[in-house]
């Protein structure tokens, strides 16, 4: 069994039985997507919600919700994944410190929830369970051979996916 | 001009060292008349990194740490961070707080927004010698205060300085307590537009 660690801006993809981790998601997000059949199953860490807010020449897609989930999901059906089965479990959204309400950065976290959320409706992926904002960071560990996720947190808390 | 933090050349860099330098020794001297005990600084580290190892530089992604985050704004845009572990920050509270009954080691309410404010006292101090350096005018939020690990909590500047390229670039400092050595870190983020205004305003 093998440990792949995927970092900010990044997503990894494996099959049974590799884990999955992601460390420390604040405001960010991790999304999860797996298909059952094969066990193949894939981690993506996004920081930032729209890559077409941003008017630069290159941007690194693996950054954004819009981008990042269109392409990991391409990797996982060029490595054999059925697409049409895959299910997501997505965590992390945090609000870490209590910015006022309205501030932009205050909200971001909610924005990648719903970032993510829009875009694997578009790709008719479903959710199958997430554990998403509040305030505090979560760790996950995606075991692809039974596609839980495991959330884990500081106050001791373990969330299963 | 600068359009990312990688093209910081060697002098601006250095310029960004010294304004780390008397940032954070007047947020040390601040620090030290708090306690009541001498502080010193460490020598300020300029930091151009991926956002992975900004985390690691500070630590490492699951340790607990207490943060305090100031926003800035204004003339410059920007966001300082004061952080601590969790058994310094409670031995800072108790010696700035504790009182006599009271059981020590615990982070109540009370000592939180003893660090909080530190925090804060620590962020106007460094804001306040780069205002008078530059002659920015610059306004400072109130102090948030988060307990949790510390990739978690520096998802916050990372997100806000990293969304235009792949490094962010912060400056920072740890203070250490001469008598309980007591360790601390201040560490400051600006925006790219920040930097460029400031190294106008010393005529670089």
């Amino acid at each position: 069994m093998g440990n792949l660690v995927v970092e900010i801006s990044d997503y990894k993809s494996s099959k049974n039985p590799d884990v999955i981790i992601t460390y420390a998601l604040g405001s960010c997000v991790g999304i999860c997507l797996y298909d059952n059949q094969t066990k193949r199953g894939g981690m993506a860490h996004i920081m930032l919600p729209n890559s077409k807010e941003f008017k630069i020449q290159k941007i690194n897609r693996m950054k954004f919700a819009d981008t990042a989930i269109p392409d990991l999901v391409e990797k996982l059906k060029r490595e054999g994944a059925n697409i049409t089965r895959l299910t997501a479990k997505i965590a992390g959204g945090a609000q870490m410190f209590a910015l006022q309400k309205g501030s932009p950065l205050g909200v971001i976290g909610d924005r990648n929830i719903a970032s993510t959320k829009h875009t694997l409706q578009a790709m008719r992926i479903p959710i199958v369970s997430e554990d998403t904002g509040k305030n505090y960071g979560r760790t996950l560990y995606f075991d692809l051979e039974t596609g839980l996720v495991r959330v884990q947190s500081l106050n001791n808390t373990t969330n299963i996916l | 001009m600068l359009n990312s933090y990688d093209e910081l050349n060697e002098m601006q860099i250095d310029v960004l060292r010294e304004i780390g330098n008397i940032g954070a020794g007047n947020a040390a001297t601040s620090l030290a008349e708090m306690l009541d005990e001498m502080v010193q600084i460490t020598v300020p580290v300029v930091k151009i990194t991926g956002f992975d190892e900004a985390i690691k530089a500070l630590g490492g992604a699951e340790c607990m740490t207490v943060g305090v985050l100031v926003n800035f704004s204004g003339e410059a845009n920007g966001m300082i961070m004061f952080l601590l572990n969790t058994k310094d920050a409670i031995r800072i509270t108790d010696i700035l707080v504790s009182q006599d009954g009271e059981e020590e080691g615990q982070l109540n309410d009370l000592k939180l927004s003893a660090i909080k404010e530190i925090g804060n006292i620590l962020s106007a101090s460094y804001i306040n010698s780069i205002s008078t350096l530059t002659g920015l005018s610059i306004n400072l939020s109130i102090p948030y205060i988060a307990i949790d690990m510390a990739g978690a909590l520096m998802s916050v500047p990372i997100i806000e300085f990293g969304s235009l390229g792949d490094s962010v670039m912060f400056i920072e400092e740890g203070f250490i307590g001469q008598k309980n050595d007591l360790k601390s870190h201040i560490i400051m983020f600006a925006e790219i537009d920040t930097l460029k205004i400031i190294m106008e305003r010393l005529g670089l």
